[in-house]
């Protein structure tokens, strides 16, 4: 099972690699990571979304907190968290085909950053499952790269997670 | 206090002045020599070892014994990898260390300059936390955190890496009284809630057993935990860490459980319907079976919250120090008989004892040679056993009183633990008769640390068991596969009489079990250090019942 998990560290050098060296050395799966100074700048939030049971879920909080730069762990569920991210995808696009992808980027809500000759990229920020279809509404056209920022997430209500 | 014009190497030394540190094991090199040359001016003793990783044993014997963090010293590249082996040893059996290391100048970092070696990251897995000095500055808090979190919680080692331009750079000094770190706040009281729980399923319990664990001595438990057993008649079994933490002529011990264990600890642990684990991590060779416990009520008491839960599932899950959860514990208790169960186990115990008898050997019984040296030590004695057949015959026959200390690379199994480790122990407690034990094989992976032991006068004593065989593993092998043997023939081995005496060590080499007492007696009773070569043989299993 996918978890998404928040995690408030000191912005020390090193912190990162201490993190994902725990994952790496205990066997814990990253799906993605994604880190950003938060309203303090001395601390950094690191986002999370790994994989594994129950067990392996209280592992990874316990393990987490030991480390002495971590200040702060929380698992939120799914449906209590608003979950972000943003995609970059370029694609192959002749000049008859603009029409239909600037229609596909309305649709879907997504930004058209950059434009060429034969080439389009487009911008959308949004959750996991919206960025798979719309990668998939843009496959046909031919992805000459994608480039995803991993996911970031924010508890809904009055809820935050601060030090 | 005012502040002190004085470089960061100086600082060092004030700052471990401070700490109390009395000695520091170390090597040298150019990266660490500016920190060395300001211990010129220090009362602080240095010790130098032969080895690297030698100098963490030391360090790690020595806080075993002081119960506070020690100090281990190593140049960059290196000097700083030969000491993860002990950093990792440390960390393993939660040893609270301090290990520092010079490193090559700040901006040659990262250009893989002559002896550069990322340390903190090499080490990272294996320490509790580290740091890597960028700014001068910053020494003193450094130096206070690495205290603070190597001792608190649960222990573990903290390495600091110094580059040498840093180490002669003049600061303004002051060590700080205290310092504080948010992200960082080890639960010390155990829940009143889940106290209360332990006592109920406690008075529930027919078959209650307390398994102790290394956690005992460093929270400074041992009388909390002899309190728990005697008023509430509860028998206790420990792990290989845990071994001295009730004298082990107890009524109510039961020794050491797991793969390499007393069968009536294990029986104990099998049948009993309450375990209460006391700073123990359950690992997969104390309890074989990750699952074993279905009809039992686990009570883990551990002040990593990490530990609980990770190894063995967990009914009662108590986070806190052993020591004041104990009391809290103990506290709730009242005075209680389990008449029946213990009745079973005594007799069991009693019966398992009267059987073993049986010292033959046409060379010597190691059994035979432990009992004698416990018999001969005095009460206050620290029995450092190394890695191998060696350790669980140590671990199984020792004997310790209240006074008595036992040490040996638990959780990571390190092989030349024991001499260092010794050396290191003898320092922290002079008034401590302290003995090495050793295989053929161990003994080889340390036996340079006998100049150590001579340099400085440190009076230990060694006890070297050989059969010219790496005696586990070819047990191993014997029973895994169908007895090839392979890699564990020791032929070439010198006579370690004669290495000992190069070092200037008197000795004596046993050969038979009739010469067991008399040579032994004159170990003990020896006023610096001494070896006894004791020739054993190959077939003598690890387990002797």
């Amino acid at each position: 099972m996918r978890h998404t998990i928040s995690i408030l560290v000191e912005n020390n050098a090193g912190v990162l690699a201490r993190i994902s060296g725990l994952f790496a050395r205990r066997g814990f799966n990253i799906y993605s990571l994604a880190v950003g100074v938060t309203e303090d700048e001395r601390v950094s939030r690191i986002t999370i979304v790994a994989d594994g049971d129950d067990y392996t879920l209280e592992q990874i909080e316990k393990q987490l907190n030991k480390l002495i730069d971590v200040i702060k762990v929380r698992t939120v569920r799914p449906d209590e968290l608003l979950q972000r991210e943003l995609v970059l995808i370029k694609v192959s696009c002749s000049a008859q085909q603009r029409h239909e992808l600037i229609s596909i980027a309305e649709i879907t809500q997504a930004k058209i950053s950059d434009i060429s000759v034969d080439s389009m990229t487009l911008e959308l920020s949004a959750n996991e499952a919206h960025l798979h279809n719309f990668q998939e509404l843009l496959r046909p056209y031919g992805i000459k790269e994608v480039v995803r920022t991993g996911t970031i997430a924010i508890q809904k209500g009055t809820a935050s997670l601060r030090i | 206090m005012a502040k002190e014009r004085i470089t960061v190497a100086g600082a060092m030394v004030r700052a471990l002045e401070a700490e109390g540190i009395k000695h520091i094991y170390g090597y040298p090199g150019a990266a660490i020599c500016p920190f060395f040359d300001e211990l010129i001016k220090s009362d602080i003793q240095n010790i130098l070892v032969r080895h690297e990783a030698n100098s963490g044993h030391s360090a790690s014997g020595y806080a075993r014994i002081t119960g506070k963090p020690a100090v281990c010293a190593a140049t960059s590249g290196p000097g700083a990898t030969n000491l993860i082996t002990a950093i990792a040893t440390a960390h393993m059996d939660s040893i609270p260390m301090i290990a520092i290391t010079g490193q090559v100048v700040s901006n040659q970092i990262g250009r893989d300059a002559f002896q550069e070696a990322d340390i903190t990251g090499a080490a990272e897995p294996f320490v509790k936390h580290s740091y890597l000095v960028k700014n001068p500055d910053d020494i003193g808090d450094v130096i206070k955190k690495s205290f603070y979190i190597a001792q608190s919680g649960r222990p573990g080692p903290v390495l600091i890496d110094v580059p040498m331009d840093i180490q002669k750079q003049l600061i303004d000094f002051e060590y700080p009284e205290k310092v504080e770190i948010r992200s960082y706040k080890p639960s010390i009281v155990g829940n009143k809630l889940q106290i209360k729980k332990a006592v109920e399923a406690l008075k529930n319990s027919k078959k209650p057993l307390i398994c102790a664990g290394g956690g005992i001595f460093m929270a400074g438990a041992k009388d909390k935990l002899r309190e728990l057993s005697e008023t509430c008649d509860i028998p206790v079994i420990v792990t290989m860490m845990g071994i001295g933490s009730i004298p082990t002529d107890h009524k109510n011990y039961y020794g050491m459980l797991g793969v390499f264990g007393k069968r009536i600890a294990n029986q104990a642990l099998k049948n009993c319907d309450l375990l209460i684990v006391l700073g123990a991590r359950m690992s997969d060779r104390a309890v074989t079976s990750l699952s074993p416990f279905e009809n039992t009520t686990i009570v883990h008491i551990d002040v990593d919250p990490a530990e609980i839960g990770k190894n063995s599932p967990v009914n009662i899950p108590i986070v806190g120090d052993v020591g004041k959860t104990l009391e809290q514990f103990v506290a709730e208790c009242e005075p209680m008989k389990h008449d029946e169960w213990q009745n079973d186990l005594y007799q069991s115990k009693l019966a398992a004892e009267a059987a073993v008898k049986n010292y033959q050997s046409d060379l010597v019984s190691p059994k035979l040679l432990i009992k004698t040296l416990c018999k001969t030590l005095p009460q206050k004695r620290v029995i450092c056993a190394d890695v191998g057949s060696n350790q669980i015959w140590a671990a199984n026959n020792v004997e310790l009183g209240e006074e008595g200390r036992f040490i040996t690379s638990g959780g990571m199994g390190t092989m030349g633990y024991s001499l260092p480790a010794a050396i290191g122990a003898k320092c922290a407690d002079k008034s401590a008769e302290v003995v090495a034990i050793c295989g053929d094989g161990s003994f080889q992976m340390s036996f340079m640390e006998l100049a150590t032991a001579v340099q400085h006068g440190i009076n230990v004593k060694t006890i070297v068991f050989v059969n010219n065989k790496l005696g586990m593993v070819r047990e191993y092998q014997n029973n895994n596969y169908e007895g090839r043997h392979t890699m564990i023939d020791l032929s070439g081995s010198p006579d370690f009489l004669k290495i000992a005496e190069a070092y200037g060590i008197k000795g004596e080499t046993v050969s038979s079990n009739d010469q067991v007492q008399s040579a032994v007696e004159k170990m003990v009773n020896a006023d610096e250090p001494y070896l006894l070569q004791v020739m054993v043989d190959k077939n003598e299993k690890s387990l002797i019942e």
